[in-house]
C-alpha cells in the first residue's frame, strides 16, 4: 500500500452528558432511598433476592457508567472484573475463612489494580477497537478460570459453594425485642443497600471532583483536553481501575448472594448485559444504573413469557426500540417527567 | 522438522475459516468505519438458508446462489431498515444496534431450524488432498476459494467505477458527495458484500465446525484477531492475518506446553491486544490519522 495517510474526523463515542444532568436532585433521590428501605419489608424472600441482584448489578452498571459517561471508554468486558470480584470473595471466604464484609474491600482493590493494568494497554486503543480488545478479554475469562493451575483455589470447572451470612447478633437480639426476626435474605439486601449508598455517593463526588472534570473533558476532546494540562494516559487509567473495583464490589456481592461461583456464569453474556444496562439506563446518568439493571434482570423474564424460543429476538427488538424511541435511556423519560412536573406546578 | 511443517499446514487449513471471516469483518469495517458484531450470525443464518433450499432438493450449487443474492439482498435491507437511521449516533448507539441484531438472529435461527447439530456437506469432498493427510480436499478447495474472492474483490475495487466510488465515499464521503457519488446507497451495498461474502465464509466452514446457531461463536472472535492482524484496512492483509493466526494458533498448542484446547480463545485475546499496543494498524492496514 501506498505512504497515503487517511485522515477523519472521528465519530463521537459517546454524546456528551453535561455534569449536572449526571446525577439526581436531593427530593426524587430521597424517594427512592425510602422505597429501597420499605419495599423489602413486605415481600416474599424470592423477590428480595431479586432485589438484591437489582442492587448488585446496578452496582456493575453504574461502574461502567463512570467508565463510558464519565471518560468515553467503551467496555464489552466488564464480566472479567466481575469474575475476579466474585472468586476473589469466594476463595476467601471459603479457603481462608475470611469474614464476608472484609473480602469486599480485597475484591475491590485486586480488581482496581486488575482494571489499571488492563487500562494501559487499552491506552492505545479507542471506540470500536477498545470494545474489540474488551469484548475478547470477556470471552477469554471462563476459560482462565478453568485452569487447571488454578483449580485448587478456584475449583476448576465445578465453581465454589459460598455459604450466606447469618444477620450478625446485635441485629437478631435487637429485633427480638419486638418479637421479629430477619432472614439471611433480608439481612444481605440491607447489607448490599447499604454498600450499594456508599459506592453511590462516592461516585457522585467523584465526577464533581477534579479528576471527574478530568474524565470528563477526555470524553469531550481528548487533544484538547491534552493541551489543558490533563495526564490523558493517567486519567483513562484510573477510570478504568475505578469501574473495575467497582465491578469487583459487585461482583464480590453477586457471589455472595448467589451462594455460588463458576466460570460459566461469568461469560460474554453478562457484559453484554450490562453494556445494555447502561444504555437503557442512559449513557453517563448514574440513576438511571438502577433502570438498566431492571431492564437486564426483568426484561428476559418477560421476553420468555411473551414466547420462550424467540425470548432472544424479543430482546434484541425491544433494544432497537429503545435505541430509536429513546436514545438517551431513562435519562431521557425521567427529564421529560420533570418538565411535566414542573409545568403543573406553575400552573 | 516434519512435526513443524505438518503443523503449519494444519494450521494455513484452519486458517482459512479465519481468513474467510476475516474478509468479511474488514469489508463491513471498510464500508462504515464500524466492527459488525452480528456479522457471524448472519453468516449463520445465511449458511441455514442454504442447507434449508439443499433439503428442498435444489444442487448444492444452485443453493449456493441463491444464499449468495438472499445474503446479499438480507445485508441491504438491513442497512437500509436498521443502520441508516443510526449513521449519525454515537458509536455506542452502534454498537448496541448490532448486539440487537446478534440476539434476534441467533433467537430465530434456534426457533426456525432448533439447536441440534447439523451436518453439512461439501463441494469439494473430504478426500485426503494429494495425498497428504493433514489437508483435505475440502480444506484445499477452501484456500482456493478465499483466494480466488480475494483476487476477485481486488479486481473489484480497483478496476471496476463501482469499486472506485466505493473507495471513495469510505475514505472522503464529503468529496466523494461532490462529485456525485451516493455515498449512502455504497454504504448499503458494502453491507450486502459484506454479508454475501460473510455467507460464503459460513457455507464453507460450516463441513469443518457442523452447522448450529452458536457455530460461528469462536469463528468469529478468530475472524477478528486475523482482521486486526492483517490491518482493518486491508482485504489482501485480512486473509494473510486469517492464515498467520491458524498457523500460531496450530503452533503454540504444539510448541508451549499447558496449551491445549483450553486456551484456545485466550491466545486470540492476546494475540488481539499484543497487536493493537504494537502496531495498532496491523500488518499491512494504513495508519490513520485523526483530525483535531
Amino acid at each position: 500500500m501506498s505512504a497515503i495517510q487517511e485522515v477523519v474526523t472521528e465519530a463521537p463515542v459517546v454524546e456528551a452528558v453535561p455534569k449536572r444532568a449526571m446525577t439526581l436532585g436531593a427530593g426524587a433521590s430521597l424517594v427512592m432511598l425510602a422505597l429501597l428501605i420499605v419495599v423489602p419489608l413486605f415481600v416474599k424472600n424470592f423477590i428480595i433476592f431479586q432485589l438484591t441482584m437489582l442492587l448488585i448489578y446496578a452496582l456493575a452498571v453504574l461502574a461502567l457508567n463512570i467508565l463510558t459517561g464519565g471518560s468515553g471508554q467503551f467496555s464489552l468486558g466488564q464480566s472479567a472484573f466481575y469474575a475476579v470480584g466474585a472468586y476473589t470473595a469466594a476463595i476467601l471466604m471459603e479457603q481462608y475463612n475470611v469474614n464476608y464484609a472484609l473480602t469486599l474491600p480485597v475484591a475491590g482493590v485486586i480488581c482496581f489494580a486488575f482494571g489499571f493494568l488492563f487500562g494501559q494497554p487499552a491506552l492505545r486503543l479507542s471506540g470500536v477497537y477498545l470494545a474489540l480488545a474488551t469484548f475478547a478479554l470477556a470471552t477469554a475469562m471462563p476459560q482462565l478460570l478453568k485452569l487447571g493451575v488454578f483449580e485448587p483455589w478456584t475449583g476448576g470447572v465445578q465453581g465454589l459453594v459460598v455459604t450466606k451470612p447469618d444477620p450478625p447478633e446485635f441485629v437478631q437480639s435487637t429485633l427480638s425485642w419486638f418479637h421479629l426476626k430477619m432472614s439471611q435474605d433480608m439481612w444481605l439486601y440491607y447489607f448490599t443497600l447499604v454498600v450499594a449508598i456508599a459506592i453511590y455517593i462516592f461516585s457522585v463526588n467523584l465526577l464533581k471532583s477534579r479528576s471527574g472534570r478530568a474524565f470528563m473533558a477526555i470524553r469531550d476532546n481528548e487533544i484538547a483536553a491534552s493541551a489543558m494540562g490533563i495526564d490523558v494516559a493517567l486519567y483513562k487509567t484510573l477510570a478504568f481501575g475505578v469501574s473495575a473495583g467497582i465491578t469487583g464490589v459487585a461482583g464480590g456481592l453477586g457471589a455472595i448472594a448467589v451462594q455460588f461461583v463458576a466460570p460459566d456464569s461469568y461469560t460474554i453474556t453478562l457484559a453484554i448485559s450490562l453494556f445494555l444496562g447502561m444504555v437503557v439506563g442512559g449513557v453517563g446518568w448514574l440513576p438511571g444504573s438502577i433502570v438498566g439493571s431492571a431492564f437486564i434482570i426483568f426484561v428476559p423474564n418477560i421476553a420468555e413469557s411473551i414466547s420462550k424460543g424467540l425470548s432472544g429476538a424479543v430482546f434484541g427488538v425491544l433494544l432497537f426500540l429503545v435505541i430509536f424511541l429513546v436514545p438517551h435511556g431513562a435519562r431521557q423519560v425521567a427529564m421529560v417527567a420533570q418538565h411535566w412536573v414542573g409545568k403543573l406546578r406553575k400552573r | 522438522m516434519e512435526l513443524f511443517t505438518n503443523q503449519v499446514l494444519a494450521g494455513i487449513a484452519t486458517g482459512a475459516i479465519y481468513a474467510c471471516m476475516a474478509l468479511a469483518v474488514v469489508m463491513i469495517y471498510q464500508a462504515i468505519d464500524h466492527l459488525n458484531f452480528a456479522q457471524g450470525e448472519m453468516a449463520m443464518f445465511s449458511t441455514f438458508i442454504s442447507w434449508q433450499l439443499m433439503q428442498w432438493g435444489i444442487p448444492y450449487w444452485g443453493a449456493f446462489v441463491l444464499t449468495l443474492a438472499f445474503s446479499f439482498a438480507a445485508g441491504i435491507v438491513i442497512e437500509r431498515l436498521l443502520f441508516k437511521p443510526l449513521a449519525k449516533a454515537p458509536i455506542l448507539t452502534n454498537v448496541a444496534g448490532f448486539i440487537a441484531l446478534f440476539a434476534i438472529i441467533n433467537s430465530c435461527a434456534g426457533l426456525i431450524w432448533d439447536f441440534t447439530i447439523k451436518q453439512y456437506p461439501t463441494p469439494f469432498g473430504s478426500s485426503p488432498f494429494l495425498g497428504s493427510q493433514l489437508i483435505s480436499t475440502h480444506q484445499a478447495g477452501m484456500i482456493g476459494v478465499t483466494i480466488l474472492l480475494l483476487i476477485l474483490l481486488y479486481f473489484f475495487f480497483q478496476y471496476t467505477r463501482v469499486g472506485l466510488a466505493m473507495r471513495a465515499a469510505a475514505s472522503v464521503p464529503e468529496s466523494a458527495r461532490l462529485v456525485g457519488i451516493n455515498t449512502s446507497w455504497m454504504i448499503a451495498l458494502g453491507w450486502g458484500m459484506a454479508a454475501a461474502i460473510g455467507s460464503i465464509a459460513g457455507m464453507l466452514i460450516a463441513p469443518v465446525v457442523f452447522l448450529e446457531p452458536n457455530m460461528m461463536g469462536g469463528v468469529l472472535i478468530y475472524g477478528f484477531a486475523a482482521a486486526v492482524l492483517g490491518g482493518l484496512t486491508s482485504p489482501f492483509g485480512a486473509v494473510i492475518g486469517g492464515f498467520l493466526v491458524g498457523i500460531f494458533e496450530n503452533l503454540a498448542g504444539t510448541y508451549i506446553p499447558g496449551i491445549g484446547n483450553e486456551l484456545k480463545l485466550p491466545i486470540a485475546l492476546a494475540l488481539i491486544i499484543i497487536v493493537l499496543v504494537v502496531k495498532p494498524a496491523g500488518l499491512f492496514g494504513r495508519p490513520i490519522v485523526k483530525r483535531v
